[in-house]
């Protein structure tokens, strides 16, 4: 193999697992180690500058961070990285004076973002600060898009969404509230210099089977009942309620109608309980709240007494896969199962509708009816017009609305601007030493042995009470440091000089997972299966030194690194040291940091 | 100086062995000897050798005498019996537990000081008798722990850090060995693990006395140019007799070998010694051979290394002097003190 070049940032960008998956690359170690130090402001600033939504994202994140994290490859858990999250926003300070200005003096430049959910917003606040003039046009009353419409408030309380949302809209945002944007010929005959599609996947998925038309007064699509929730217009729900769906819609329908007189609630889904789309812990929340969860069962019919919704019956199903790996679901050919209800809630996806674009104004759609973008810009085929969050890959999540947001506000700056938009702004990162003395890192290496910290909760009693109440009471700042010290601080690198390496084998002996090997070099494939411990996760890269006196390499699996810094402290001449990676991805409108 | 703990974080793949015990179980305290010491390489080999050989860790008692290698007990086996002896004493504690306990592992870690310069006299009759243990030397060339004096394997005309050359001969622990008798004899160095594990095993497997001196760089006392026991001239002069893999009799052997290049020792455990040949085919079951080999090359200015002798059918001490099976502590008070009245028959046998 090759020396590793790892003066690209993407080698050590990598090593950071946490960072790596979170769609807007977050610095998630550096906002650890603020709050083990009970810099919660700090910690909170650093996400905000990443993610702009931290008290919501540190509630509701999907966390694709934590299925990547390399804890969880030692211990039986990953990082609570997600509800850590939270505990910055919940004991920050006063943080309005760290917030950027937007400056009195504006660009001259108008845009348009349509939708104020949570890819509209991070576009206004990125563009914003460089003086664009921004308006935000909603259907809605406030700011939020479906954070506030869809999320049930026992998740996410409507006190956290208002805050952040301000620290937005006090950029100097213009608001068009309770506007509906019914044409997008008209909006740009208006003299924008470029607009923003930021209008989510509002539609819910219908269940087309028999007795659906005729029992539609106790039929109510899942995301549709969910904002007449949100917003106060239901309040009630029968006693015995099906939820028929798998993923997280399903799961807040359930939770909500179990708060709302459902005491007799169950979910009903089609695949097996382990494909479900729903993340793990939704699950567990659901179980733990008295929720039945039944799987392999297909809806086939409403059964109703002449209009008055009796139960739904259901095909009994198997999982068997094809040759590709497909999964087909097949009848078991058992009898029918009857399900009495009162109610039911249909949550079994969701869909975008452009009903608003029309198809003559240069702007292209696929086959799918989405809209024909360039990935990396998010530049539709009129080049104006750019689109983000769910809008402009299906429904996904905040977060990914949120990255996207990111890039679309460079997207636009750029082409505001005359630049190239396909031209991309690099990364700003630093790599430096932590070394403070023999032994002695300005990090804490002592690796934390503990498992995973619950988060306290209110009584379930309680909870039931209330749909408003929310659940979580997040965790004290022990726990969270408790916590926080799981982190093992992946961003500190290990930085190899083979010039000075004197091949003694401390390092090799000392690594705790038997990460480092001296050997002959190879070719990758072969040179990971005969590594001290053999290199399986072929995700994880190898770092390959250039060739040392005994014209062997030195070769290291970052898949299995704890970042203890051992290797440095036994090392005899400083070959290893321990230096902080810190990458921060381009943002339009970056200002200088602070922390 | 101090060293954190390793985590006991396990990667939940990591290797186990007959046992059931990782790597990790045959470690010991984290060490405190001098960062990039030889010692902690041959501590870790020791680790991996006891893992490879399903050794019950209960069952090996670990002996020493005084010096940075005579503490490295500490480092490995921390599951295992142990104690650190009187300075250049140790093969004497350790006959003596041999004798009263024969069902156990015995090893023996020593220094160089330790053994060849206060301690030659009982390094030389340990050998002799064929006690049945694996005994190490840790040769760095100096006292390391009292701040890299000379030693009696230091070579001549080979320099001390402040550049005072030594004028002494040399003792040559395995030339010493080979003339004692000792029935398995070695030498490796630390910074060769292929090499120094199966030697280990093969000693660890070898009934008799096996020895094995391994040059082992003191980094911080003697690894400057001059010194002939720093790790750039060990590497420079090294030279192999040969590379052995131990076969173990549950292995199945998979390596296959070209004709002529392998010499095949069965010792008394079944297990089998592969001597793969490096260079001139070197027969290491001639004692003469090996002592004159070791001459040779020593006048050569070469550091032979290797498995340099082993007599498979060597008997040990307790053979030669026809003891009692059991451990004593397992043969009761009465057997052990039979009374007065067998002491008055012994006596009137005797007059
Ligand atoms: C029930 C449910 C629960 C969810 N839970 C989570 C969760 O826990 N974590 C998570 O990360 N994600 C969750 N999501 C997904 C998340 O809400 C979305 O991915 C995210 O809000 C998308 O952001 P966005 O900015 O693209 O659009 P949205 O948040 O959908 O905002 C779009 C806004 O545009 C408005 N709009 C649409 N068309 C027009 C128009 N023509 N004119 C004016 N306004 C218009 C809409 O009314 C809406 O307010 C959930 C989704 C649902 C349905
Ligand atoms: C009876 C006695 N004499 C002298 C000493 C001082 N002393 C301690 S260790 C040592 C030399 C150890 O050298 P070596 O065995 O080579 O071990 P190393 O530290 O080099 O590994 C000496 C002379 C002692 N502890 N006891
Ligand atoms: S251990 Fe810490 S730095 Fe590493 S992936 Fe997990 S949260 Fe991120
Ligand atoms: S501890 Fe340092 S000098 Fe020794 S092998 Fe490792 S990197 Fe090289
Ligand atoms: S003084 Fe020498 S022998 Fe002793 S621990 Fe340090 S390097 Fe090893
Ligand atoms: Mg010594």
């Amino acid at each position: 193999m090759k020396p590793t070049d790892i003066g690209n940032p993407e080698y050590f960008h990598k090593v950071v697992d946490c960072q790596w998956a979170c769609p807007a690359h977050t610095p998630v170690p550096e906002y650890i180690r603020m709050i083990a130090a009970g810099r919660y402001s700090d910690a909170y600033m650093v996400n905000w500058r990443s993610n702009v939504f931290p008290g919501i994202l540190g509630r509701v994140c999907d966390r694709p961070c934590e299925p990547a994290c390399r804890r969880a490859r030692v211990d039986k858990e990953p990082v609570a990285i997600c509800r850590l999250k939270r505990v910055a926003a919940d004991f920050k300070d006063d943080i309005k004076d760290r917030l950027p200005q937007a400056p009195v003096k504006k660009n001259g430049k108008r845009i348009a973002c349509i939708g104020g959910g949570p890819a509209s917003l991070t576009v206004a606040r990125d563009l914003a600060v460089l003086g664009y003039h921004i308006t935000v046009f909603d259907n809605g009353k406030t700011a939020g898009g479906m954070m506030r419409s869809q999320i049930p408030k026992f998740r996410l309380p409507d006190s956290v969404i208002d805050e952040e949302c301000d620290y937005i809209l006090g950029l100097g945002v213009e608001t068009r509230f309770n506007h509906w944007v019914g044409s997008l010929k008209n909006l740009l005959a208006e003299d924008w210099d470029a607009v923003f599609v930021g209008t989510g996947a509002p539609r819910g998925r219908d269940a087309d089977v028999p007795g659906r038309s005729e029992a539609a007064a106790n039929i109510h699509i899942g995301i549709d009942w969910l904002s007449s929730v949100a917003f106060g217009h239901v309040t009630k729900i029968a006693k015995r309620v099906i939820v028929l769906g798998g993923g997280n819609t399903a799961m807040d329908c359930c939770r909500s109608a179990r708060r709302m007189g459902g005491s007799d609630v169950k979910v009903v889904v089609r695949s097996g309980y382990e494909e479900m789309k729903a993340s793990p812990w939704e699950k567990e929340e659901a179980v733990h709240e008295g929720i039945p969860i039944l799987n392999f069962l297909v809806p086939k019919e409403f059964t109703h007494d002449s209009g008055k919704l009796t139960g739904v019956l259901f095909e009994k199903v198997r999982a068997e896969y094809d040759a590709k790996g497909r999964r087909n679901l097949v009848p078991t050919g058992e009898a029918d199962v009857h399900m009495e209800c009162d109610e039911v809630l249909v949550a079994i996806g969701q869909e975008n509708s452009f009903t608003w674009i029309e198809r003559d104004i240069g702007l292209e759609f696929d086959k799918w009816g989405m809209p024909v973008l360039d990935p990396k810009t998010l530049q539709s085929t009129l080049p104006r017009v750019f689109f983000g969050g769910d809008a402009a890959l299906g429904p996904k999540n905040i977060i990914t609305a949120v990255a996207q947001g990111h890039e679309a506000a460079i997207s636009i700056d750029s082409f505001c601007g005359g630049r190239d938009v396909a031209k991309r702004l690099p990364p700003m990162v630093n790599l430096v030493s932590q070394k403070m003395g023999i032994h002695e890192w300005s990090y804490d290496n002592q690796v934390s042995e503990e498992g995973r910290k619950k988060v306290p909760m209110k009584s379930l009693e309680s909870a039931l009470k209330n749909i408003n109440l929310e659940l979580e009471l997040g965790f004290d700042p022990r726990l969270a440091l408790a916590e926080a010290e799981r982190c093992l601080n992946c961003d500190i690198q290990t930085v190899f000089v083979p010039k000075i390496c004197i091949e003694c084998d401390a390092c090799v002996d000392i690594c705790p997972t038997e990460c480092i090997t001296f050997t002959r070099n190879g070719d990758e494939a072969e040179l990971r299966g005969r590594l001290k411990a053999p290199a399986t996760n072929i995700d994880q890269a190898l770092y390959v030194s250039d060739t040392l006196k005994t014209s062997r390499v030195m070769v290291k699996d970052e898949n299995l690194c704890l970042h203890c810094s051992l290797c440095a402290e036994r090392c005899p001449t400083g070959a290893w040291d321990m230096q902080k990676f810190l990458l921060d991805v381009a943002h339009a409108g970056a200002e200088v940091r602070r922390t | 100086m101090t060293y954190l703990a390793k985590p006991r974080l396990l990667l939940a793949d990591a290797p186990k062995n007959a046992l059931g015990y990782t790597r990790r179980d045959y470690e010991g305290a984290i060490s405190t000897l001098c960062a990039g010491c030889g010692h902690d390489s041959i501590s870790a080999a020791l680790v991996q050798a006891c893992f490879d050989l399903d050794i019950e860790p209960h069952r090996v008692a670990k002996l020493s005498g005084i010096g940075c290698s005579s503490k490295t007990p500490d480092y490995f086996l921390g599951n295992s019996h142990g104690l650190n002896t009187v300075h250049g004493r140790m093969p004497s504690v350790l006959t003596g537990a041999a004798l009263a306990n024969r069902d156990l592992i015995y090893l023996g870690v020593s220094g160089d000081g330790d053994s060849a310069s206060i301690g030659i006299g009982q390094f030389a009759h340990v050998m002799r008798r064929g006690v049945n243990m694996t005994y190490i030397v840790e040769n760095n060339g100096v006292y390391g722990l009292t701040k890299g004096q000379f030693s009696a394997t230091t070579d001549l005309g080979s320099k001390n850090k402040r550049g005072v050359i030594n004028s002494d001969s040399p003792i040559d622990l395995v030339a010493l060995a080979l003339q004692l008798g000792a029935s398995y004899v070695a030498r490796s160095f630390s910074g060769d693990k292929e090499q120094l594990i199966p030697l280990l095993k093969g000693a660890l497997r070898h009934r008799g006395a096996a020895f094995i001196d391994v040059i082992s760089p003191c980094v911080t006392f003697n690894n400057h140019p001059g010194s002939t026991k720093s790790y750039d001239y060990v590497r420079e002069h090294n030279e192999a007799v040969n590379r052995l893999d131990v076969i173990l009799p549950r292995d199945t052997i998979t390596a296959s070998y070209a004709a002529g290049t392998v010499r095949r020792v069965v010792q008394h455990d079944g297990s089998v010694l592969h001597l793969r040949k490096v260079g001139d085919d070197y027969d290491p079951t001639d004692r003469i051979e090996a002592m004159n080999h070791l001459h040779e090359r020593h006048a050569l200015g070469e550091i032979v290394t290797g498995l340099l002798y082993v007599d498979s059918s060597a008997e040990d001490l307790h053979r030669h002097l026809n003891t009692v099976e059991k451990p004593l502590n397992k043969l009761g008070d009465a057997y052990l003190c039979p009374g007065s009245k067998a002491l008055d028959a012994l006596n009137a046998s005797l007059r």
